[in-house]
């Protein structure tokens, strides 16, 4: 079984596992860490949305193979240390979450948003494509122009 | 042991206790809300309500613990109650921590039916009452001062010398003080401060950090991932299975039959479902296999009796409505972990009703159910999902077969496929009336059978009531009520027993009735000439719904100027002691890809305790509406669920979403109305009113694009 080598939130891992192994399972199953969180496995709900090299991606549809020597980011290598990242702080403030299962996923993607475009119109987030069946979406969309304002 | 001491019995649903304990301890055992409604059986009587016993404690750290009998699944019950206690114990709400209790043997502790507010409004406000009383009385003991004369503030009882005590000092004397020297009665509203406050999620930022434990995030040593291969058509049995290729991968450690199909045991769920892969299972037919939605459709109105022929020398319209079934999709899917060994059972999972596991996994394990223990995690979302037992009795069934423990998880496709759904429904309404007076509503609907399991909604209604042929019969009957001045209203429920999986689902059957009546209230304004609003205000049976519809049409800027292919819906609800009116605006220049634009909601629920959870629970509920109403079902085809994921479930993403949602409540009561469910049906109802003015066409079946 191939050895893979990559840094996760600042900490550099080794794994073995087979090439074809999602991320979102080398993350939860090997390593422990389950901000990201399993909701279709097929990267069409986008829960687990992390970052690999500051770029969004879908742990449950990306190889572990894809990581070699990259830096992944989840929702809990977000925050510096104890400073909540501003999309966090601003979801706190607008007190988004409900149940708070697919929160990880919708912060990592705002955050990468914000990354892009720093001041997103509503067809920006428009285009986030996460589902929230709580239904939280007015409340993802002010935190999103808060963390903007704030930034 | 339990010593009984000043008994306060609201209602006589629920009584408080000073257990012995070295600190400060108080229980309060709770009786089941009761439905409104002549029928609803009488819990209360007797001396026994005792429906679970909750414990409010003070410890020595000064932290007021509450383990919350009320699973949290995203609801915010947990928040709500510390806001609750906080406030009667005047302590800070950061001092306060509401663990999830763990599952108990009765009825008391489920949520559903949106009476946790209800239920637990009385007795969490004088489990701190009594705690406050003590911790007073213990303080002028300390200081030998009239207790009358001490305040509380902070978590902590003041000496008018500006001396103070925190509560957790006082905790092992007050534990010791049978008869408090103050009132432990609850404060007025007129006092509150927590109460009312507008107030995040205390879980709010473990929730933005990614250190909320869900069922599988839990660290249960030795729990190894585990998913089951299931039938390709609902409830298909398993005939023969080859586990071979399966268990020659490196990582599958086990296979074992359950009666939902084949479980594979390994060490990560990527291993998990390459042995279920690796299965070659035969497969058997279910129950199903010859249904598909025409089946449904045609069974749905062969079951409604015919109409009552109108009124001499009236008109009348018709409708016809039909919705399709739907699946609760809670982003966590189900799952659960359990460790079944040794004449005992071990289990975490998130469940609406706790009770409800309890007693499934000791009869699917044959184990007492004094050897279950039933672990409450937080839930990512429910809907009515959660009421069932079905992952944590087949967890604890695999952990058996295997003995190890086992974490099993649902895939999103199992979620889909094999997982419940809100029945579909059919809606056939009559309205007649005469000379503009509307003479009479009647409202004949069919449904597939609700299976409402071993939900709590099954203790709040006498079997036989009415003598319906079906509990679903006689729940609807219960709780379908009409709002308006409408002649004579009647209305009945035939349940058609069809096997495919169905279950309550967020406000059971007001999310597709009452929408539906709601339409043909438009239906019937527009036929008379009248406002779609104006009409609700002129028609609503009580001050308090018209003042209520009044302030909707100021707050929604009603009947505003609006570009073709736009327009405004509205819809009305009343239900759970609350009442609650929604107007959407909807751009459907592009009638198949139809936007809401802006919600606009007024409620009324008494009391509004947490007005911030509140609009979260109002806005899910429009969201709820939105999808259900536009786009978002399942298709049967020959035993199978069609949909499979979020791919072809067509749930409402940000850009279905309202871009402006504005909740709104009346001025408060002493009341307490249930809201959780509350806004579904009035939303429903004014997407498809707001969709069909804005294209001219009235929708008959539901979702609109499907």
């Amino acid at each position: 079984m191939p050895t893979y080598k990559f840094v996760v939130n600042g900490k550099t891992v080794s794994v073995d596992a087979p090439a074809d192994m999602p991320l979102l399972w080398v993350l939860r199953d090997k390593l422990g860490i389950t901000g990201p969180k399993y909701g279709c496995g097929v990267g069409v709900c986008k829960a687990c949305t992390s970052h690999l090299n500051g770029a969004e991606i879908q742990p449950c549809v990306v190889p572990v193979s894809d990581c070699q020597n990259k830096k992944v980011t989840t929702i809990e290598g977000l925050a510096a240390g104890d400073k909540l990242h501003p999309v966090q702080q601003a979801w706190i403030e607008e007190d988004v979450a409900q149940c708070g299962f697919c929160q990880p996923g919708q912060i990592m993607a705002a955050a990468a948003l914000l990354k892009r475009t720093p001041n997103p119109t509503d067809a920006d987030i428009d285009k986030i494509e996460n589902v929230c069946r709580c239904g939280t979406y007015c409340r993802i969309r002010n935190a999103i122009k808060r963390a903007a304002a704030s930034a | 042991m339990n010593l009984p001491d000043s008994p306060v019995l609201g209602r006589r649903r629920f009584l408080t206790f000073l257990v012995a304990a070295p600190t400060l301890t108080l229980a309060a055992r709770l009786g089941v809300d009761l439905l409104d409604g002549p029928a609803a059986h009488a819990q209360e009587t007797g001396s026994d309500v005792g429906n679970g016993t909750y414990v409010l404690r003070v410890t020595e750290t000064n932290r007021i613990v509450f383990e919350s009998p009320k699973p949290d699944i995203g609801q915010g019950i947990s928040t709500a109650l510390a806001m609750l206690i906080a406030e009667e114990l005047d302590a800070k709400l950061t001092d306060v921590d509401v663990p999830l209790a763990d599952a108990q043997n009765l009825s008391g502790q489920s949520v559903g039916g949106s009476n946790s507010m209800r239920s637990m409004w009385g007795p969490a406000r004088d489990l701190a009452a009594q705690a406050r009383a003590r911790l007073v009385t213990a303080a002028a003991q300390r200081w030998q001062l009239d207790a009358s004369t001490l305040s509380t503030r902070d978590t902590a009882v003041w000496a008018p010398d500006g001396r103070s005590a925190s509560f957790g000092s006082l905790s092992a004397d007050a534990a010791q003080i049978a008869t408090p020297a103050v009132s432990a009665t609850p404060k007025p509203a007129s006092q509150y401060r927590v109460i009312g406050t507008p107030t995040g999620q205390l879980e709010a930022r473990d929730l933005v950090t990614g250190t909320t434990k869900f069922a599988l995030d839990v660290a249960v040593p030795g729990a190894l991932p585990t998913v089951v291969a299931r039938p390709p058509t609902i409830e298909g049995t398993v005939v023969s299975f080859d586990a071979s290729g399966a268990l020659a991968l490196p990582d599958v450690i086990a296979v074992k039959k359950i009666p939902a199909g084949v479980a594979v045991v390994a060490r990560t769920f990527f291993d998990a479902f390459k042995g279920r892969d690796a299965l070659r299972v035969t497969w058997g037919p279910g129950p199903a296999d010859s249904i598909s939605d025409a089946t449904v459709h045609e069974r749905l109105d062969q079951a409604i009796p015919p109409m009552p022929a109108p009124p001499l020398l009236s008109q009348h319209i018709d409708g016809d409505f039909e919705w399709s079934f739907v699946s609760h999709a809670p982003m966590e899917t189900l799952n659960a972990v359990a460790d079944v060994r040794d004449g005992s059972a071990e289990i975490w999972c998130s469940n609406e009703s706790p009770n409800g596991v309890k007693s499934a996994v000791a009869k699917a394990t044959g184990l007492a159910e004094s050897a279950v223990t039933v672990h409450i995690t937080r839930g990512g979302g429910a809907f009515g999902r959660r009421l069932y037992p079905e992952a944590p009795v087949e967890a604890a069934q695999i952990s058996q077969a295997a003995g190890r423990p086992v974490r099993l998880m649902w895939s999103r496709n199992d979620d889909m496929r094999h997982g419940r759904m809100r029945p579909a429904s059919h809606h056939r309404i009559r309205v007649a009336y005469a000379a503009g007076q509307v003479l009479s509503f009647t409202n004949f609907s069919s449904s597939v059978e609700t299976d409402f399991g071993l939900t709590p909604l099954k203790d709040l209604v006498d079997p036989g009531y009415g003598g319906l042929p079906t509990f679903g019969a006689a729940y609807f009957q219960l709780t379908q009520t009409m709002p308006y001045d409408v002649g004579t209203f009647s209305t009945s429920l035939t349940e058609v027993p069809i096997d495919v999986p169905t279950g309550a689902w967020r406000s059971v059957y007001s999310g597709t009735n009452r929408a539906s009546e709601e339409i043909m209230i438009d239906l019937l304004a527009k036929k008379l000439g009248t406002d779609a609003l104006d009409f609700r205000i002129a028609k609503a049976k009580t001050a308090a719904a018209k003042a209520l519809l009044q302030r909707l049409k100021t707050a929604s800027g009603w009947g505003k100027a609006m570009p073709a292919g736009w327009a405004q819906g509205v819809g009305y609800q009343e239900e759970y002691g609350s009442r609650l009116g929604c107007v959407v605006d909807i751009n459907a220049t592009d009638p198949a890809n139809a936007r809401v634009t802006k919600a606009v909601l007024v409620a009324d629920v008494g009391r509004a305790v947490n007005p911030t959870g509140l609009r979260a629970q109002f806005m899910g509920s429009v969201m709820d509406g939105i999808s259900t109403v536009l786009r978002a079902g399942n298709h049967i085809d020959d035993g199978r669920v069609r949909e499979g994921s979020y791919g072809d479930f067509l749930w409402a993403r940000q850009k279905h979403a309202p871009l402006q949602f504005e909740a709104h409540f009346m001025p408060d009561t002493d009341a307490v109305g249930g809201a959780g469910e509350l806004a579904v049906p009035a939303a429903a109802a004014a997407v498809a009113n707001a969709h069909a003015k804005a294209t001219g066409r009235p929708s008959w079946r539901f979702p609109i694009s499907f």
